[in-house]
């Protein structure tokens, strides 16, 4: 019985666009990911928060089929992921869901716009000058119209960020992954990039973050998902779960943190 | 994809890498080998192992193709240990000599290469860079043909033998790369050194004399020690202009011997004395690295 | 183009400064066969470096150990050596072994000196080719790799694209130090009496007694070679470096 939310999700009025049911996931004798199931529904935005090695990571991986499953199923937008084989099946795929990193995201031999270009270029086959149109206005929406010409190694960490967040909007996608973005960065440019992200979800992106942030966890998210061990241990609306945790170790976790 | 200019300088780097630390290190060990002019060295015991068991196969196939009658091969190059290895500290003679001199008239040249005149410091620069772009054993030629062969000297006639001149030869690129240690040791040196000398009123004698070149040893003596084992191992080229260095005497005794099986026995003999030598430099100069690492 | 020529033949018998290279027809195709040959061993030797350097790069992650052994100790001799003793053991070790014999039955060396050459430069330099190919291959971040993949690139041209540039810029200044010390490393060439420029060279003051001429006319010639090379590697660098990295 898959274990979806105890929250009641708004009835049948938006279809969950992500559907995990039963993911295992073992990098060789090691499970990292012991039966996770979750369902998001389209436009809301999710956080996924935990301690390291609880498989946060590689569960968004296991979204955009970055890293294949052992068992279970996941379902985003019209596309059964773990039954994907081939590189077009996964090129469409990466169509529909985006993910942006930690760190190392941008390509550095590359400036800022044209990275932002380069996927639509070569993925899309769309063309030059449509695309370039477009990238110079997501960069501006971003706030770094003036550093399109600058190569990664010329920006700071959460201009780094910004520009990859953007990179990533170019394809449209439906979904976006967010994996602890603004873990390398220093305190002061968190605050840009997480700005980024709440203009985003305010727009109604289906976003899924995995974020040491608590506080903008609390404001952001429409679910929080706390994970230990490769399992989902406690999931609901943040206040109910930063207030008052069911689960002892969620409660253990968030005392260490809070 | 290329930048507007390729003089204009590169701006200072970001605060989230964009690159892992294996390329920084390839950027860093790259960059200080092109100041020092050579590769850098890394021997380690398992080397001086290697030349051993190469030592010890060469005999074994010495032996095999041995005829009956023939002498061991261990006697035989315990015959000649004594006089390959009166070849070998003549190696080190010519090494030890051609580093002092390379290394006075180098850093003369490289605080020449940082004169306030220009003449002076561009005439440094492109004698630097001539010396450090000849081939050694062009320039060991270039010694060995052109040096007198005597010299006269307030009456008195001096003669110059080849091994002299082969030193004298060696000396000229260790001259030439001494002067770039030196200069990049000076330039690594924060400008607010020179800016606080010169506020408390120094002229640029004293700043040079007692504050710049006191902590410019220990950034020149790590590349300093490296260029010296290289030198070593390079002295074996003088064998080419005819001195009776080690590797010579091994060619000698090799055609003397006559028994084509030695070659491999004489060869890793050679090395293994090498290693011997340039080890404990090697070992040193890693430990001087780590103990004065300059922080980046 | 004869009277040029004939300058130098002025030259001589004016001042004496004997230059028959540029006067003499035979010294002068001498000379330049012998430049030509520097150039040729050391393009063949840096391709093949190059060569050896990514083949053993790939090679050193293998999954079989002995693999890897071979690859760690062929690094470890060919960069802790003198070349020239490297040159020995090719030339007269290895190559005394191989004799074939001629149509008239006379043993004669089954690989020829200049051949021998470049594979003793080949692996010496490529010995250096494979570190430095292994940092730059290790150095592209996972990250960058997965960030390009999730975009939609396939392996391919993540490899195309992002890996190969990156690599390629990292390894760049590292790769061109050995190439230029590859190129004065050919110099050793003339102790198997390879027809380089140095051994022509030779040749040629042997005949015509004029020593510090020659002596001077190749020194000029190798520092202008090197420096030719040095100063275009060091422009192709500042082009292609990636900024923010190694400033």
């Amino acid at each position: 019985m898959p274990s979806l939310t105890e929250s009641a999700m708004p009835a049948a009025v938006t279809e969950p666009i992500v559907v995990l049911h039963d993911v295992h996931k073992s990098f060789g004798q090691a499970e990292v990911l012991k039966g996770v199931s979750l369902a998001v529904p389209k436009g809301d935005v999710i956080c996924i928060i935990g301690p390291s090695g609880s498989g946060k990571s590689t569960l968004l991986r296991c979204i955009n089929g970055l890293v294949p499953i052992n068992q279970g199923s996941i379902r985003v937008a019209n596309f059964n992921v773990h039954e994907l084989k081939t590189d077009q099946e996964k090129i469409a795929l990466r169509k529909e869901v985006s993910m942006v990193f930690q760190q190392y995201n941008l390509f550095p031999h590359k400036t800022a716009l044209e990275n932002v270009m380069m996927a639509p270029i070569h993925v899309l086959k769309e063309g030059r000058d449509e695309v370039r149109a477009r990238a110079v206005a997501l960069l501006g929406k971003v706030g770094l119209a003036a550093k399109q010409d600058s190569y990664p190694g010329e920006l700071s960490g959460g201009q780094q960020q910004r520009v990859a967040i953007a990179r990533s909007l170019a394809m449209r996608p439906e979904v976006m992954l967010f994996d602890e973005v603004t873990a390398a960065l220093d305190p002061e440019t968190v605050k840009e990039v997480l700005n980024t992200i709440r203009e985003l979800a305010q727009e109604g992106m289906t976003c899924i973050l995995v974020t040491h942030e608590m506080r903008f966890a609390r404001e952001i998210a429409d679910e929080v998902y706390f994970t230990d061990g490769g399992v989902i241990v406690e999931s609901g609306p943040p206040d109910r779960l930063f207030d008052h945790p069911v689960k002892e170790r969620t409660q253990a976790f968030l005392s260490q943190i809070l | 994809m290329s930048r507007s200019s390729w003089t204009t300088p590169l701006p200072p780097a970001t605060d989230l890498p964009v690159l892992l630390p294996p390329a920084a290190r390839l950027a860093h060990s790259a960059a200080a080998e092109r100041a020092a002019g050579t590769f850098s060295l890394r021997l380690q015991p398992v080397h001086g192992v290697m030349a051993l068991v190469l030592f010890l196969v060469g005999c074994a196939v010495a032996e095999a193709q041995a005829k009956a009658g023939d002498p061991s091969v261990l006697a035989t190059i315990w015959k000649w240990m004594p006089l390959l290895l009166r070849g070998f500290l003549f190696n080190l003679a010519i090494s030890a000599i051609a580093m002092a001199l390379g290394t006075v008239a180098g850093m003369l040249l490289g605080f020449a290469q940082i004169s306030l005149l220009p003449p002076v410091r561009k005439g440094a620069w492109l004698a630097t860079h001539f010396f450090r772009n000849a081939p050694w054993l062009v320039l060991l030629f270039y010694c060995m043909f052109l040096l007198p062969f005597q010299v006269t000297v307030f009456g008195v006639t001096i003669p110059i033998p080849d091994w002299i001149k082969a030193t004298f030869g060696l000396s000229l690129p260790v001259m030439a790369n001494v002067s770039e240690i030196v200069r990049g040791a000076v330039q690594s040196i924060p400008t607010t050194q020179w800016e606080s000398a010169a506020s408390l009123a120094f002229t640029r004698r004293q700043t040079v004399w007692m504050i710049i070149l006191p902590q410019c040893i220990k950034r020149m003596l790590p590349p300093w020690m490296n260029l010296y084992a290289i030198l070593t191992m390079a002295t074996v080229l003088a064998s080419i202009v005819g001195v009776n260095e080690m590797m010579t005497l091994t060619r000698q005794a090799l055609s003397a011997e006559n028994r084509p099986g030695l070659l491999l026995a004489f060869y890793s003999h050679v090395l293994f004395w090498f290693f011997l030598y340039c080890y404990p430099i090697a070992r040193w100069t890693v430990r001087l690295e780590a103990k004065y690492a300059v922080p980046h | 183009m004869e009277s040029f020529w004939d300058w130098f033949r002025w030259l001589h018998e004016a001042t004496g400064i004997n230059l028959t290279i540029f006067y003499d027809p035979f010294d002068r195709g001498r000379f330049v066969s012998g430049f030509l040959t520097t150039v040729k061993l050391s393009a063949v030797c840096i391709v093949l470096s190059v060569l050896i350097g990514v083949v053993g790069a790939w090679l050193q992650g293998s999954r079989l150990r002995i693999t890897r052994h071979v690859i760690y100790w062929y690094i470890q001799f060919f960069r802790n050596t003198p070349p020239l003793v490297q040159l020995y053991f090719f030339y007269f070790g290895i190559g005394s072994l191989l004799k074939g014999a001629d149509v008239s039955g006379i043993p004669v060396p089954l690989i020829s000196n200049v051949a021998w050459a470049i594979v003793s430069l080949s692996f010496f330099a490529g010995a250096f080719n494979v570190e430095i190919f292994r940092s730059g291959v290790e150095a592209v971040p996972t990250t960058t790799i997965e960030a390009a993949e999730s975009l939609g690139f396939s392996r391919l041209r993540t490899y195309l694209f992002i890996v190969l540039p990156l690599a390629f810029r990292i390894c760049l200044p590292a790769l061109n130090n050995n190439l230029v010390n590859l190129v004065k490393t050919t110099t050793l060439a003339y102790a198997i009496a390879v027809p380089e420029m140095l051994y022509v060279s030779s040749q040629i003051w042997s005949d015509e007694l004029n020593v510090p001429v020659m002596m001077n006319v190749l020194l000029v010639c190798y520092i202008a070679l090197v420096g030719a090379l040095v100063w275009v590697m060091h422009r192709w660098e500042r082009a292609i470096r990636v900024p923010g990295f190694g400033a």
